[in-house]
């Protein structure tokens, strides 16, 4: 009843994400196989092993980030032919998704997305409308099946363990690889990160433009060391770059308080954000759900309650 | 070129979702709209089109009542509309979804898929790889900008960090994020001249769908409340309101 886990892995090393699948795995599977493909793989066996992996599948070959998707894809679903898991966890990542939906029609295996926990291993959790419902899925059909993990649903724990370290053998046929990066841009995040930052300021389609999203940096300054997040729709106008993005489709952040300002909130912000531990929502529209989510919910003008808040924050600072 | 489009009939994205006694989302009456992401998919496909000609055949899956969404995206200016039906494809999971889209694109035989990245209802997010997987294609998802240049496409793909252009030959299907493009409003010329396009509907025996490949690999057990979060405070800003939020923020030691 093997139970494997792909990890995403880089030049950077290990993808936090593979932590959590791989504490999430020992819970079904005292000792769980990590599949690491990419540049940097076999550099980060020793990573995952510590995780809690006892034996890493490494593909250290540049092919799997030249060509993203299909060569992992069909190196992962070779090895599950081969070696016949019972289970597969993903994360829920774009790459995560990428090699999980061609596995699944490779192989005609059911495939859960966005799950929050893997009970057994016919058996699924996911949360539904906004975090309000959780629904538990019975998986069926042949083996293994393959379930894409939220990144951030568990916390990671690892074992301090080593791992069996095993290269495979990469043969890919060219016509799997003609899709072709040929060009990597950063947009770097100023400030801390996201994901550690106990303050975050987090704006929306209410800021109207980029200008306004000034107004959230002085009020992170004015908090020292807070971290700018967006939603989706601040993200997608191009207002700030992607990697402020908070929610289903970007990063997900669990801070001390999250001040939710112009954000309507809808599901796919919420499902990133919606473990902080306090939330303060600031929206000129009552009827907006983020409001009731709120421990504190303004309704007000953003325009004046932002520069005024970080005002008063100074005030205290500096008496 | 001949593009094909994937139009998901969603509830409103502003309404609440309800579900029925089969713990399966109420689709049937239920208010709802295109998808807002598959919008953007139909504005791209028209924009290719406009420009180097050819034409733009929007797909959908779903009961009659998703005939809305393939009408919307006809009166954007989509030529032709096919709707995959049956009663045996109700909570279908992405395996079987992609069989039967898959079935109906290969009678439509298009060089190029367009996607959204995820939909706005359930957001599995892995139906367009499925689908190039079954049909042998190419893919690119979490594509924020695409051009077609000399028989292939140059695509700008979200990264974590930044972007990655990436090269992708043709036939292939792509999954645009929501900053891809701006969506038209249908005109009214459109709207009308929609009515009279043709529109296709394929049951799963007209796909030669077997029972097997119709076998839905997911079934939920049980469906309940999340615990409640302890209730907070809506209030009307003030000249107070300032200090409230920044007493909150001191509670939590933050200041």
């Amino acid at each position: 009843m093997a139970v494997w886990v792909y990890a995403p892995v880089g030049p950077a090393g290990v993808d936090p994400t593979a932590a959590e699948l791989l504490t999430l795995a020992r819970r079904l599977d005292p000792e769980p196989v990590a599949v690491a493909l990419g540049p940097g793989a076999r550099a980060a066996a020793d990573e995952l092993g510590e995780q809690g992996a006892t034996r890493v599948l490494v593909g250290d070959d540049p092919m799997f980030a030249e060509s993203p998707g299909r060569p992992a894809a069909h190196v992962l679903a070779n090895l599950i032919e081969q070696r016949t898991p019972s289970l597969v966890l993903f994360p829920g990542t774009y790459d995560g998704r990428d090699v999980a939906g061609r596995v699944q029609a490779r192989l005609g295996l059911t495939l859960m997305s966005n799950a929050t926990d893997v009970p057994a291993l016919d058996r699924a959790r996911t949360e539904i409308f906004g975090g309000t419902k959780i629904v538990d899925v019975e998986l069926t059909g042949p083996l293994p099946h393959l379930v894409l993990v939220r990144p951030r649903a568990i916390e990671a724990e690892p074992t301090g363990g080593s791992a069996e370290i095993e290269e495979i053998t990469v043969d890919v046929p060219d016509e799997l690889r003609r899709v072709t990066v040929v060009e990597h841009h950063e947009e770097a995040a100023s400030g801390p990160r996201l994901e550690e930052a106990s303050v975050v300021v987090s704006g929306g389609r209410g800021l109207g433009g980029p200008d306004a999203f000034s107004l959230l940096e002085d009020l992170a300054a004015a908090l020292g060391g807070a971290a700018v997040g967006a939603s989706r729709a601040a993200v997608d106008a191009g207002w700030v770059p992607y990697s402020h993005q908070i929610g289903q489709t970007g990063k997900t952040v669990k801070p001390n308080v999250y001040l939710a300002i112009g954000i309507s909130g809808a599901l796919q912000h919420v499902v990133g954000m919606k473990g902080s531990r306090r939330i303060v929502a600031i929206n000129k529209d009552p009827e907006a759900p983020m409001l009731r989510m709120a421990d504190l919910g303004v309704v007000g003008d953003l325009f004046e309650l932002v520069p005024a808040l970080t005002e008063e924050i100074r005030r205290r600072r500096d008496s | 070129m001949l593009i094909a489009v994937l139009a998901k009939w969603v509830p409103s994205p502003e309404g609440t979702p309800v579900l029925g006694p089969d713990h399966l989302l109420v689709r049937e009456g239920a208010e709802g709209a295109l998808d807002p992401s598959d919008e953007i998919g139909v504005e791209a496909a028209l924009q290719i089109v406009e420009r180097d000609g050819g034409e733009v055949v929007a797909v959908s899956m779903g009961p009659d009542d998703a005939l809305p969404g393939l009408q919307r995206a006809l009166a954007m200016g989509a030529h032709r509309g096919v709707l995959v039906t049956d009663p045996s494809l109700r909570g279908a999971d992405t395996l079987v979804t992609a069989r039967a889209l898959a079935a109906a694109l290969r009678r439509i035989g298009p060089e190029l898929v367009i996607a959204g990245v995820e939909s706005t209802d359930g957001y599995t997010g892995t139906l367009p790889v499925t689908l190039a997987e079954l049909l042998g294609l190419e893919s690119v998802t979490a594509v924020r900008r695409m051009d077609v240049e000399s028989g292939a496409l140059r695509i700008e793909r979200q990264t974590d960090t930044g972007y990655d252009v990436v090269r992708c030959p043709l036939p292939a299907i792509v999954a645009l994020t929501a900053g891809a493009t701006e969506p038209r409003y249908p005109s009214l010329k459109g709207i009308m001249a929609a009515k009279s396009k043709p529109l296709e509907r394929l049951t799963a025996a007209d796909l030669g769908l077997s029972a097997d490949e119709l076998a839905s690999g997911q079934r939920v057990l049980e469906v309940r409340d999340a615990p409640e979060k302890p209730g907070g405070k809506i209030v009307q800003a003030d000249e107070t309101t300032p200090a409230r939020i920044a007493d909150l923020l001191a509670d939590a030691g933050t200041i």
